[in-house]
């Protein structure tokens, strides 16, 4: 038992084992540096398995030594490998950033228990995605949704519609892990096993509607968590009225997870044997997709609040993974996977953006952005190359995800969906403009509620959030890890889908 | 020939999981009170139980309890081994018939003689393929078949698998227990399929935590807003953001 053999286990063991203590420590510094060491450990591990899957391709671990199909297996290869490198590299730079948001935000009673909540929510994401076991999923994305309820809820302090907010994804998110199981157990009654690979070896050839009920539950169950359009009304208030941190962390990670696991139930669990999903493509993900780009990016322009507003826009950038996924190619896989990477870059440091803006104006209105240029130029500036990587820029990583995608729209035959995609950027062009007008071009309030003091966020936050930033430009040039791995890993998902042979 | 009604009939156990799903997702949506939100969401999964539950049934199977060798053997139940807690048990009166303390109490004497793991990984090993899902899913799909092979393999008990799941508890109330070595002489022990109740277990824990969580959302809501109605909710939530609509565009014009 040497630890480069249980790596595997680790991104999942260290955050939930070592959660906890920062609940014991007293509150203060403590807490909070002891959860960022944490996410630093797990960020580590995740590099050091990625590494290793890079050279390996897959790597099977039996947990608890039971052997796989009937033990839990984690499974990783390069799809997971990089969403879980992705997922704990966000926390690892969520952490520092946000002990100052937290102080203003958040109870200092509460705070040990925030962070030990925000640690549990990271344990689950990664062991969704590191898993290959699909009831398993199940238990770890109720882990990382039911932390996510309590964490959303804490912003109540400062807006009691937190609490609501909270509550009414709660219900759609429990009604969407329960369709989620329905599904799985569908699947079981038809095959007799959990594990995903051993679920689709056993899945080939069959067609029936025992099958098929159990994958229209779990691509509805699914698409429940990942607010595919029209099931996202319960996201843009919890993103919105959630501690600044939380949102930072769950916009950039929760539903690239759960983005994660259709594709994984699609590609390597169903298949292309499965006759059904040819219709659930062209007939379910392209349409909604193509809607949510356009609806829900339309209904960001016209909102007051900018947490909102990127909230919104989320639900529209998931339309584009939607839409990459349904072309069923090498290419349009590649696409989803590298803005499933890329977007939660853009997400997270435009949120962090907010963040800094809500600890020194106490608002995230649109109005408290007037004039930020002047008061607070190193925010401001952040805000924009995000900002314009979310619009697909060249020389940003949102220019990258929107080439692989046009590129795999036009060698899928959709060329209709390639104008589209256009069109839906230059919506994004209108909201992340709107706000950039405001900070750049019109005067700062000098008194009322949104005054603020000629003061830039403190370096603890700058810091982490241009690290993001500069992640942002650094994988629009560079896109052999990005871009390269992901169409290894998309090559290697669609031959388990059967379109290799 | 199959009519419509037996269609029905036999298959009673998914007409009660699609009755109780309907009604716990009718629950959260048409109410507007949290805390019935909350128990429909909780019928709802209740349903999800059953049918897992129903999954996992095997017609004629015993509850999946590793009890092959000592049997075969010839013991007893409880005769060598689990004396002092089978006793307790039974004494004690807790509500749980003797026998099964003496269930409890073989367990218990197997897991002292052979600690080994393996043991308990070729008992899983057999409830797997006893429980095989093919089959599982042939005698769901025809009833009357499987009460056939249910039958078959029962012989040696003597009695129709009217309520199999009691089965085993039934019989082993006959004193010596030679019923049962003789059921397990003539044919292989048919276990029902330990998976979805374990797995089932787990959707328990994880259904409670959710109604803890939500619960604990409607106290602390209703501590914020003074209610729970979900509509009284909303026309809160409606004139707070208008309300903060209306300031700021003043603010803006000063």
């Amino acid at each position: 038992m040497n630890l480069p053999e249980q790596l595997p286990v680790l991104p999942v063991v260290i955050p939930l084992v070592l959660a906890p203590i920062s609940m014991l420590l007293p509150s203060g510094r403590a807490p909070w540096a002891w959860a960022t060491f944490v996410s630093w450990l797990t960020f580590a591990a995740c590099a050091f398995l990625l590494a290793a899957v890079e050279d390996v391709g897959v790597i099977s671990y039996a947990l608890g030594d039971w052997a796989p199909p009937l033990g839990i297996e984690y499974r990783v290869d390069l799809a997971n490998a990089l969403v879980l490198f992705l997922v704990s590299g966000i926390a690892a730079v969520v952490f520092p950033f946000a002990y100052r948001s937290v102080q203003l935000e958040i109870d200092a009673r509460q705070a040990p228990f925030f962070y030990c909540a925000l640690l549990i929510c990271l344990t689950g994401l990664l062991g969704v995605t590191i898993t290959g076991d699909a009831f398993n999923v199940f238990v770890f994305l109720e882990i990382s949704s039911l932390s996510t309820y309590a964490l959303i809820a804490m912003g109540a302090r400062r807006d009691r519609r937190a609490l609501t907010a909270s509550f009414n994804y709660l219900i759609m998110g429990t009604i969407g892990a329960s369709f989620f199981v329905i599904g799985v157990g569908l699947l079981y009654q038809a095959t007799g096993t959990l594990n995903m690979a051993d679920l689709h070896d056993r899945l080939a050839g069959q067609s029936n509607r025992v099958v098929d009920a159990g994958f229209a539950f779990i691509v509805v169950g699914i698409g429940l968590k990942l607010a595919m359009f029209p099931m996202h009304l319960w996201l843009p208030n919890a993103y919105a009225y959630a501690p600044s941190a939380v949102s930072a962390f769950i916009a950039a990670t929760a539903t690239k997870v759960a983005v994660y696991v259709l594709i994984r139930f699609i590609d390597t669990v169903f298949g292309f044997e499965f006759e059904f999903l040819g219709a659930a493509f062209t007939y379910v993900l392209l349409p909604l997709g193509l809607a949510g780009m356009f609806v829900a990016s339309l209904v960001a322009v016209f909102q007051e609040d900018v947490k909102r507003m990127l909230a919104y826009s989320s639900v529209g950038q998931i339309g584009y993974m939607l839409l990459g996924l349904s072309f069923a190619t090498v290419e349009g896989l590649t696409a989803t996977l590298v803005h499933v990477f890329n977007h939660a870059l853009m997400k997270g440091a435009l949120f962090m953006a907010v963040a800094c803006v809500v600890l020194r104006a106490g608002s995230h209105s649109i109005h408290a952005f007037a004039g930020l240029a002047q008061r607070m130029p190193f925010t401001t500036w952040a805000f924009i190359i995000s900002g314009l990587s979310l619009i697909g820029v060249p020389l940003t990583t949102g220019f990258v995800s929107k080439w692989y995608l046009l590129e795999a729209a036009f060698a899928a035959g959709y060329w209709y969906a390639g104008f589209l995609i256009v069109a839906s950027s230059l919506i994004a062009v209108l909201y992340v403009g709107r706000v950039v007008e405001l900070m750049v071009l019109r005067p700062p309030h000098e008194d009322g509620p949104y005054a603020i003091p000629k003061r830039d966020a403190p370096l603890e936050m700058l810091i982490p959030m241009w690290l993001l930033v500069a992640a942002n430009i650094y994988f629009g040039i560079n896109t052999e890890l990005t871009g390269g791995l992901a169409e290894r890993a998309a090559e290697a998902l669609m031959f388990t889908a059967g379109a290799g042979q | 020939m199959e009519t419509w009604t037996d269609f029905v009939i036999a298959r009673y156990n998914y007409w009660i999981v699609i009755i109780l799903m309907m009604l716990g997702l009718y629950t959260v949506f048409a109410r507007g009170n949290l805390v019935k939100k909350i128990v429909g969401l909780n019928i709802f999964q209740t349903s999800i139980f059953i049918f897992y539950i129903t999954i996992g049934k095997v017609a004629g199977g015993t509850a999946p309890i590793y009890i092959g060798d000592e049997l075969k053997h010839g013991h007893g139940y409880g005769d060598d081994h689990g004396d002092g807690y089978g006793e307790d048990h039974g004494e004690g009166g807790h509500g749980a018939d003797a026998a099964q303390g003496d269930e409890a109490a073989l367990l218990h004497a197997k897991v002292e003689n052979d600690p080994g793991v393996n043991d308990l990984k070729s008992a899983v090993n057999q409830a797997e393929s006893a429980g095989d899902p093919v089959e599982a899913g042939s005698l769901h799909a025809e009833p009357d078949a499987a009460m056939k092979v249910a039958n078959d393999q029962l012989s040696g008990l003597g009695k129709a698998p009217a309520a199999p799941e009691f089965e085993i508890a039934g019989a082993a109330q006959a004193p010596d227990g030679t019923t049962l070595d003789g059921a397990y002489g003539a044919a292989e022990i048919l276990y029902t399929n330990p998976l979805p109740h374990v797995l089932i277990l787990t959707a328990i824990v994880v259904g409670v935590a959710g109604t803890a969580v939500g619960l604990a959302l409607a106290v602390r809501i209703r501590e914020a807003y003074g209610t729970i109605e979900e509509d009284e909710l909303e026309a809160m939530d409606n004139v707070a953001e208008f309300g903060d609509a209306a300031e700021a565009a003043s603010g803006a014009k000063a």
